[in-house]
């Protein structure tokens, strides 16, 4: 029972780091309907922009403290023009076709992304220790933690309630809003959906870039890094509730809770475990926890 | 109406392989061997595709049937191809018509995360379970053939046209299917399933019989591409074997119970080209070829060779 | 005449909507009936729990004497209770005659000829004939012979209203229930579109039940009229008594021709 208290510190620390990791995916469902399977190469992206020019800034000499700020700087910078290029030049044209087709276009460009990340940055790992070593380490119970995952967990909260706000506080998120409850009617009104479309698929993408650049200086970026987040993400939304914020939040917390006691009680079911969860709460409530009913069709 | 050639098609293409294959060289025959493997899981996918579903989990019984094959030779000695195929398929549609109590009632996108989910829960498992070599997996014995253990030259051979056999076999039986009146409403369901239901047609069955028939192909592929590759691990139930089945299926179009074979032998062919000339870009171009069909050819290859047909 | 289709105290709430309340009806055995009332007032409420799509909060359904309330749509079409609908439920990726094939092809599973090596070249239950021909008859008779091969997709509003109807045929409905069969034709084709319907189906002797706005075609082809209001059945008599009633005038009638107006 002593392991409780790690059992809670891991536990929040992988749910910030899944909440951040699936917060644009959740937006862009929310309101494009799309599954983006090209959320995982924007965190690619995100976390080899901020592990190669972190490690160009730091090699020059300058302030190590700033390079969190390069972090953030080099993943939206880099990350961004993908974006706009993918919305603009294919998805566009898509979004009268299927949620099925749409979804096996952003696996074809996600294919695409894969090699052109290999083709930018090589195939060999990038470390940046550096922003991680910085802050040292914080003790819980007897167990030393890494200060730098604290940070993680406040630009979790940082990223989740400006989503929030921007949705539900500002001019334009409301009339977002308005463009998820009916694209045809907001247009018919004036409104311009192909913009919110695109600024809504450049959020989300830089979100994930976001999320994969402050995990850069906690592992090695190597490629494939963001295969194995696609579908984590996947599983976070879809136990939340496909495009919900606070379901994104909730299936955050769950993944990341089951993961901690498995891993401290049972480290064999680690992976079983969060798709066990997944495949539950879809068989009990498809739409996910946070969810709302089906319209009638006859 | 035009004359349906598929049974005559299939008979002349297995005649020809059998009779032309010892002079195919060594890497081409397991090309098309692991083509029928792949193929074999793509005409299961077809069938889930013309009523509208999609599975993002297909790898789940492609890892079964491989699996299965792996733990015959492994802890029984049965080394047989057949038997391995055989068994490989029948855990496999097991598993799914269990599986598919549930899955049945799941349509369009929750249909394909549910089964991504389900494939996903083999694939943690299989990376845990030392007894199965972890994220290693482990190596299977040659195969035999009704006991027999053909000679070094000539098992590459007596794979691919088992698996010939094996594939030409399905492709029949899926063939006739499409052709009775419960195979046949795969449209249906896709178009409009109150209307099937106020038939009197239940689109939950129907979708569950053609869940394990998928299910019960993608087993025999597996346990077919795990003798002729001779090695397994748990990557055959990530969600990127998935994408590729997914990539064949798409790539071939459901027009035909040939296509997939088709499709599946293309696939390998670009893979095995484009990876020997770039390793780095094979991946782009997969990803350009399938960003081109979804954009201009939405009904698969295969359409290429039916519209002039379809125009007169 | 025998009742074939009873219906006892059928409720139904949608949260604070009540779509049926105590809803009673006895329908009489090849009698042809017209649901009459404003929209939201609960006939294709009515329609929906005879038919199984919905079940009802309270209540029973009784067919020839059998409680079908628990049965599934595709249970209670085995029966030989089939329905149309408001707005066309088509295949919209096959052609006119595949539409009907498919329905054929059920009808020929459901008897037992839809196994592995059947070839749907049976007699169909109930024509004697083998699908291919029986389709061709049903088109005939509904006059969608030219429309055959046409996707359904690109079809006039009337013709994809006609077919959905047809679409009820293949299964030898021994009771119809059309939901406005004649929405969105013209006041001049109603009458011969109700004639030419009701003489298919009546050919082998069937109940109808009709859903219809226009009062002339409801005094014209209905036996019997049930009015609804407000989830209620306010009325249940012959056309010339229940719309002469005052409540019926007040809640149906009079609404309707503002509506139409």
């Amino acid at each position: 029972m002593d392991q409780i208290p790690s059992v809670i510190v891991d536990g929040v620390m992988y749910s910030a780091w899944l909440f951040m990791a699936a917060l644009g995916l959740t937006l862009i469902y929310g309101v494009m309907k799309i599954v983006n399977v090209t959320h995982g190469s924007f965190y690619a992206i995100g976390a080899y922009a901020a592990a190669s020019l972190t490690a160009a800034y730091l090699a020059r000499g300058f302030p190590p403290m700033l390079s969190y700020a390069v972090l953030v700087v080099a993943a939206i910078v880099v990350a961004a023009p993908f974006a706009i290029a993918i919305e603009r030049v294919i998805l566009r044209f898509m979004y009268a076709r299927d949620e099925v087709v749409i979804l096996l276009a952003t696996y074809a460009l996600f294919l695409i992304l894969e090699d052109v990340i290999k083709l930018i940055w090589g195939v060999n790992p990038y470390f940046i220790a550096e922003p991680y070593a910085l802050l040292g380490s914080f003790q819980v119970a007897d167990m030393a933690y890494p200060t730098y995952n604290l940070l993680l967990v406040a630009a979790a909260l940082v990223f989740g309630g400006g989503l929030a706000w921007l949705l539900h506080s500002t001019r334009a998120g409301k009339l977002l809003v308005a463009v998820i409850h009916d694209p045809e009617v907001s247009r018919a009104m004036g409104v311009n959906v192909g913009r919110y479309y695109l600024a809504t698929f450049l959020l989300g993408s830089l979100l994930a870039a976001l999320a994969g650049a402050f995990t850069a200086p906690t592992v090695s970026v190597v490629p494939g890094l963001g295969v194995d987040v696609i579908v984590l993400s996947f599983a976070v939304v879809v136990i939340g509730g496909l495009g919900s914020l606070p379901g994104a939040a909730l299936g955050a917390v769950i993944v990341g809770i089951v993961r901690s006691l498995s891993v401290h009680y049972m480290p064999q079911l680690e992976l079983f475990v969060i798709y066990f969860v997944m495949a539950a709460v879809l068989a009990v409530r498809p739409r996910g926890l946070f969810s709302l009913a089906e319209p009638r069709k006859i | 109406m035009r004359r349906d050639r598929t049974v005559a098609v299939i008979g002349t293409a297995f005649v020809a392989l059998a009779a032309g294959g010892p002079w195919l060289p060594q890497w081409a025959m397991f090309i098309a061997t692991v083509a029928f493997a792949r193929g074999l899981v793509a005409l299961g996918l077809v069938l889930l595709l013309r009523a509208g579903l999609i599975s993002f989990g297909q790898a789940l019984f492609y890892c079964l049937g491989a699996y299965t094959a792996g733990a015959l030779g492994r802890f029984y000695g049965v080394s047989d191809i057949f038997i391995e195929m055989l068994v490989g398929g029948a855990v496999a549609a097991l598993v799914a018509f269990i599986i598919g109590f549930l899955l049945a009632r799941y349509r369009g996108i929750f249909f394909g995360l549910l089964s991504l989910a389900l494939s996903m829960i083999l694939y943690g498992l299989l990376v845990k379970t030392e007894a199965l070599g972890s994220t290693d997996g482990f190596n299977i014995a040659p195969s035999t053939l009704f006991g027999v253990r053909p000679p070094p030259e000539w098992v590459r051979y007596s794979v691919l046209v088992s698996a010939a056999a094996v594939a030409a076999a399905a492709a029949l039986i899926v063939h006739r299917y499409l052709q009775t009146p419960l195979g046949r409403l795969a449209p249906a369901i896709k178009d409009n399933e109150i209307r099937v239901e106020y038939m009197g047609a239940s689109a939950r069955k129907a979708v569950h019989v053609k869940y394990v028939i998928a299910g019960a192909l993608a087993g025999v592929g597996g346990a077919l591409a795990a003798t002729a590759v001779g090695h397994i691990d748990p990557d055959m139930a990530y969600w990127t074997t998935s994408g590729e089945f997914i990539f064949i299926t798409i790539l071939a179009g459901t027009g035909s119970v040939v296509a997939p074979f088709v499709g599946a032998l293309i696939y390998g062919s670009i893979h095995t080209l484009a990876y020997g000339l770039s390793p780095n870009t094979w991946q782009m171009s997969l990803g350009l070829a399938l960003l081109v069909l979804i954009v201009f050819l939405p009904e698969g290859l295969w359409s290429l060779a039916t519209r002039h047909a379809r125009r007169t | 005449m025998p009742v074939v289709l009873n219906a006892r105290g059928l409720s139904k709430r949608f949260g604070a909507v009540t779509a049926a309340h105590e809803v009673s009806a006895a329908i009489d055995k090849d009698s042809v009936v017209g649901l009459i009332g404003t929209n939201g007032a609960g006939k294709t409420t009515f329609i929906n729990m005879i038919t199984g799509y919905l079940k009802p909060d309270a209540g029973a359904i009784t067919y020839e004497g059998r409680d079908i309330t628990p049965l599934a749509p595709r249970q209670i079409t085995r029966l030989g209770i089939c329905r149309s609908f408001q707005i066309p439920q088509l295949y919209s990726s096959l052609s006119v005659h595949e539409n009907m094939m498919i329905g054929l092809g059920i009808v020929l599973a459901n008897a037992g000829h839809g196994g592995f090596l059947s070839r749907g070249d049976a007699p169909v239950p109930g024509y004697g004939e083998p699908a291919a021909q029986v389709a061709e008859h049903i088109l005939a008779r509904f006059g969608l012979a030219e429309y055959r091969d046409r996707n359904t997709q690109v079809l006039p509003g009337g013709v994809r209203k006609l077919l959905d109807i047809a679409l009820t045929m293949v299964a030898k409905p021994r009771v119809l229930l059309l939901d406005e069969p004649t929405s969105g034709v013209s006041a001049q084709e109603k009458f011969g579109i109700m004639q030419m319907v009701l003489d298919a189906v009546r050919a082998e002797g069937a109940t109808v039940l009709f859903v219809e706005h226009d009062m002339e075609v409801v005094s014209r082809f209905a036996q019997r009229v049930l009015a609804f209001y407000d989830g209620r059945v306010i009325a249940d008599a012959t056309p010339e008594v229940a719309l002469a009633d005052p409540e019926v005038r007040r809640h149906v009638v009079g609404r309707l021709r503002a509506a139409h107006a």
